[in-house]
């Protein structure tokens, strides 16, 4: 991207031959096919633990809405694809909040939006607008939920975190897994906890530890080898 | 007729003779707490270890039972209408379960040989279920328990029965309870038996404090406006303590706690003497003089060791051994600092730095239980910086000061755990709650906006974003009165009652170290248990001391961390160490004054004293007010020396900003390290060079105005915070606590406090939660408190130093660099070489 300077929230990942813009608030960018890929929103997680009576704070599905907000608002998308587990879970629909709701509404409107189904939300919903698919395949790309280390997927699941450390002091974030061929999204959800890019999960879809940690930075992406990123 | 002529009077013949057969006599305050009770008074008693402090706290109950004679017949429990004429009468509630159930044993004998119709019975949380049942149903005389365990009588819907009756609650080593947030939930308890039973009176047992009025204000209901007090006793002080500073003939180190250049010294001591207690400040340093001891324990003394990470049965085998006076010594930390009285304990050595007069004055009064002859106790600086704070804590005995904390401003997290518990009994009514908790003196102030918003957190979050209404834990009736939604809540407030939340620990195993690309072999021998957020600072490859010695971390597996030998000769990650207590304002003060005094100097050891000249004549000794700062180069790094004597938390913090603010000056800071005395920053920029030209003002950089903008940027990220911020959480009943055994599932069942954290102080900065972490925050693990004081002190009264190396005052902190350690400071020889170095240099 010869113009990741003058436009600092993105930096360019090539997927099986396609250029995808990685978004440092955790989402991915498809300029040619004007699609905007999320994974994990994990809606109404708050109110999960909440009807088990562990009161979080009920902040985190708006807190959600508005980063996925600024994204829409950056990109203008012609598509959205929530990569699975979007609601906590299979209650999260119907205990949205209104004005949640209406957001999401907002959100949607002028635009497809598509929900690929994940563990915690495996059967479509009625009252949350958009479509809802297994899978979706659009050129060389395929976008699903549970990744299976296939040429050209684009999943989530794994809520992928890198660790490095500088100094004698370590950092984590939540990143990008990615290698040239396939891609693990970051859990895009406030609530959402994350796993070690070292974890054995990882190596499984990679085959090795010959993949790029991008991890979300304040403006920037930053990549890192995963061999050079700390396990737990 | 005197108040003791009339109380000698009340004592019921049966107790003189008692008294008289055993050889005693009453002592004037067991007669004057005898004669308050008999007024219906309720008092503080403040007495010495060995006054029979005791004995004059249950004096009362046993007299009044002794005259009422016994129980008539067994009633059950059917509620509040339910009138008795006998059942429970006395509560006693004591800081440690083991004193309770000593308490308890040490009762039975005048019980005995009077021939008392007292039926007296511990519980706690070894009671077993079918005696906790027995027990509400059919209360003892006088049951022995802790807060916890009557946070859990008082949330049961029978406690009106069971408490109906109480004619007196004897509250144990009260200065002890109230610094603490089991105080608070101790006051809110006895406010609610204030409630229950309104013919109780109290006993508060109690060491010499600063503010007895505060603990006389813990011990009664407080009015709406104004205060009130219960009386108090004052038991005639004992002989002055014997008290000196080792005059050791061994080289004084410059840093570190082992103590070890005293070894034989402190061994000679105990072999002088029948029963010794040696007092040290961590379990590390108890753990490694114990085994150095033995191992100049050529005369096979009975040695032994007392501290908090030891089972419970081990430490108990200690306690019964020591009581039958088969030991000669015991290594102990604050473990012993409350407990039985032990009468043969004839020295008392303290190991390491005091901390604060009120708290050593305590632990020397462990000697010689007899009050005539004088506790005989011996001061054991570990390092130089301690000699001072031994000679400081010396002249503070001599004036009999105190410096315990003032009381508490009750806790909200707490307050909302009374609340649930309070709702999981009786329901309640929020006006009358109100009342009732404002009854505790930590709460006297409590407004009725913070009480509401309590309320309102225990029942659905407290959330300005209404969502959780149905999944509401309490809810308030037609009635008007507030009561649980189900029996479930209940089940989990019994889970998770009490204050005191420990860290999650992780077993530490030494194994081989990992070769590149293979897995790290499994097995290997436990060293020991480490703080899980220790180990999360860590990185694989990264060095630190762990019993003992020099370790690399190699990784986490399920509950254990994996650890390897390590040859390197500098450990590189400092820990923060919890538990410490920091250095009391009041001695703090003293030393600063000893040190701006060269005269008196006198008293100190000749090194010590070589010591202070020599950094008079290289840099400068601060004036007692002022705030000393040193700069100067060295091996290609610059380093700003402070010392501001404030504690090792507080200056951490400091340590925190400073470093911000010097990164935002260009100073490119590298690190800091901090004790009990100093501060020490060091970095790439020359911090000397822009001072002298006045590009880089020290007014500026340690101005008040850090803890506005800077400590919030911090605390938004701090560590420190969110530990805080967890156990707010814990107590206040938002998440649960961990229970061994259960991490690998609950796990996946929990949420990382830390994004509840960043999402509420993001979205409601203001909730109960945060403000009860602040609060925490300004005087716990961050101490703000303190160091907006200090900074406030030092405005203007900043005098810098320029020198060309290293002064002998720094020495101490900059041999910290990279040697502290979670456990201890056992790795003494690896770093003496290193320490030579820095001293040759300094001394030049």
């Amino acid at each position: 991207m010869t113009d990741a300077a003058a436009a600092p929230y993105f930096e360019g990942i090539l997927i099986a031959g396609t250029s995808l813009i990685g978004d440092c608030d955790g989402a991915v960018y498809w300029p040619q096919e004007r699609l905007l890929a999320v994974a994990d929103l994990h809606f109404e997680k708050g109110s999960s633990f909440a009807q088990r009576g562990v009161l979080l704070p009920p902040y985190d599905t708006a807190a959600t809405l508005a980063r996925l907000g600024r994204l829409i608002m950056r990109y203008a998308p012609r598509a959205v694809i929530a990569l699975g587990d979007s609601f906590h879970d299979g209650g999260g629909p119907d205990r949205l909040g209104d004005a949640d709701r209406t957001q999401l509404r907002a959100l949607q409107a002028g635009r497809d939006w598509i929900w690929i189904t994940g563990n915690h939300d495996p059967e479509p919903a009625k009252n949350i607008g958009g479509d809802f698919g297994g899978a979706l395949v659009i050129g060389s790309l395929i976008f699903r939920h549970i990744p299976q280390g296939e040429n050209g997927e684009i999943a989530g699941h794994l809520h992928p975190v890198a660790r490095v450390s500088h100094r004698g002091r370590a950092v984590s974030r939540r990143c990008f897994a990615a290698d040239a061929t396939r891609m693990v999204m970051p859990a895009f959800g406030v609530y959402a906890g994350g796993l070690n890019v070292r974890d054995a999960a990882f190596a499984d879809v990679f085959g090795t530890l010959d993949f790029t940690a991008h991890m979300l930075g304040d403006g920037r992406l930053y990549a890192f080898a995963a061999r050079h990123c700390r396990p737990d | 007729m005197t108040l003791v002529e009339h109380s000698r009077d009340i004592l019921p013949e049966q107790f003189a003779r008692w008294f008289a057969q055993r050889g005693w006599r009453p002592r004037v305050h067991q007669l004057e707490l005898l004669a308050k009770a008999e007024a219906g008074k309720s008092a503080l008693l403040i007495a010495p270890t060995g006054a029979g402090k005791t004995l004059a706290g249950f004096l009362p109950t046993l007299v009044e039972i002794a005259q009422r004679g016994a129980p008539s017949r067994k009633l059950q429990s059917t509620g509040r209408a339910v009138t008795r004429s006998q059942g429970l009468h006395t509560l006693y509630i004591s800081p440690l379960k083991a004193l309770a159930v000593d308490i308890a044993r040490n009762l039975e004998a005048p019980v005995r040989e009077m021939g008392l119709p007292v039926r007296l019975e511990t519980r706690t949380g070894d009671t077993p279920a079918s005696k906790r049942q027995r027990q509400r149903r059919d209360p003892p005389d006088i049951l022995l328990t802790t807060p916890e365990q009557l946070a859990l009588l008082l949330a049961s819907a029978d406690a009106p029965f069971l408490f109906g009756t109480l004619r007196r609650v004897v509250l144990d080593e009260l200065h002890s309870l109230v610094t603490s947030k089991r105080g608070d939930l101790l006051s809110l308890d006895l406010a609610r038996l204030f409630a229950l039973a309104p013919q109780i009176t109290t006993v508060g047992l109690s060491a010499t404090v600063a503010e007895p009025d505060d603990l006389r204000c813990f011990l009664v209901p407080q009015p709406l406006s104004g205060i009130a007090m219960a009386d108090m006793v004052v038991a005639e002080g004992g002989a002055r303590p014997d008290v000196a500073m080792l005059d050791t003939q061994a080289l004084l180190p410059w840093a570190g706690h082992s103590a070890r250049h005293a070894l034989h010294e402190i061994y000679d001591l105990v072999r002088g003497h029948k029963t010794t207690l040696i007092f040290v400040n961590t379990r590390s340093q108890a753990e490694f003089l114990f085994q150095e001891m033995w191992r100049i324990n050529d005369d096979n003394l009975s040695i032994a060791l007392h501290h908090g990470s030891l089972a419970v049965a081990q430490r108990r085998k200690v306690e019964d051994a020591m009581a039958a006076g088969k030991l000669r010594a015991v290594v102990c930390t604050s473990s012993l600092d409350l407990g039985v009285d032990w009468g043969d304990v004839d020295l008392v050595i303290n190991v390491g730095a005091p901390k604060g007069s009120s708290r050593l004055m305590q632990r020397i009064g462990r000697a010689n239980h007899r009050l005539d002859e004088p506790s005989r106790a011996v001061l054991v600086p570990s390092n130089r910086f301690e000699v001072l704070e031994c000679e400081a804590a010396l002249e503070a005995i001599a004036d009999n000061a105190q410096d315990t904390p003032p009381l508490r401003t009750g806790a909200l997290d707490v307050l909302a755990q009374h609340i649930l518990g309070r709702a999981c009994g009786e329901p309640f009514l929020c006006d009358e709650l109100y009342a009732e908790v404002r009854a505790a003196a930590p709460y006297a102030d409590l407004t009725r906006a913070d009480f509401d918003a309590a309320v309102d957190f225990v029942a659905t979050g407290g959330y300005a974003l209404k969502a959780y209404e149905r999944f509401a834990k309490i809810k308030q009736g037609k009635d008007g009165r507030w009561r649980i939604t189900h029996p479930r809540v209940a089940q989990r407030y019994r889970l998770n009652v009490g204050t005191i939340v420990e860290a999650d620990m992780l077993k530490v195993r030494l194994v081989r170290s990992k070769r590149t690309g293979q897995q790290v072999p499994r097995g290997g021998r436990v060293l020991g248990e480490v703080e899980e957020y220790f180990i999360e600072m860590l990185t694989p490859g990264d060095t630190f001391v762990f019993a003992g010695q020099i370790l690399k971390y190699e990784t986490i597996v399920e509950n254990e961390v994996y650890v390897s030998r390590s040859t390197a000769t500098d450990p590189k990650v400092p820990a923060y160490e919890g538990g410490k207590f920091p250095l009391s304002t009041y001695l703090a003060a003293r030393v600063r004054a000893i040190l701006a005094d060269s005269k008196a100097w006198r008293a100190l050891p000749d090194q010590v004293r070589e010591w202070l000249e020599i950094q008079e004549w290289r840099s400068l000794i601060p004036p007692a007010g002022d705030l000393l700062i040193e700069t100067f180069p060295r091996a290609a790094k610059h380093y700003l020396i402070c010392y501001p004597f404030e504690g090792r938390l507080a200056h951490q913090t400091l340590g925190m900003l400073l470093t911000r603010r010097l990164e935002r000056a260009g100073m490119k800071p590298l690190g800091f390290v901090a004790n009990e005395y100093a501060l020490a920053v060091w970095g790439v920029g020359d911090m000397q060079v822009r001072l002298q030209k006045g590009l880089l003002s020290l007014g500026d950089l340690f101005n008040e105005d850090m803890l506005g903008d800077d400590l919030e940027e911090w605390l938004a990220e701090s560590a420190l915070m969110k530990r805080t911020f967890r156990t707010n959480a814990i107590i206040a009943g938002l998440i649960e606590r961990r229970y061994p055994g259960e991490e690998k599932t609950r796990r996946q069942l929990t949420i990382s406090t830390d994004l509840v954290y960043d999402v509420l102080r993001k979205h409601q900065p203001d909730h109960l939660l945060l403000r009860a972490a602040r609060a925490d925050a300004a005087t716990g693990l961050l101490d703000i408190k303190r160091l907006g004081e200090m900074l406030s002190r030092i405005k203007g009264r900043i005098v810098h130093k320029a020198l060309d190396h290293v002064s002998p005052l720094s020495v101490p902190v900059l041999l910290e660099i990279g040697r502290e350690t979670v456990y201890g400071e056992a790795s003494d020889e690896l770093l003496r070489e290193a320490a030579d170095d820095l001293i040759k240099e300094a001394m030049q």
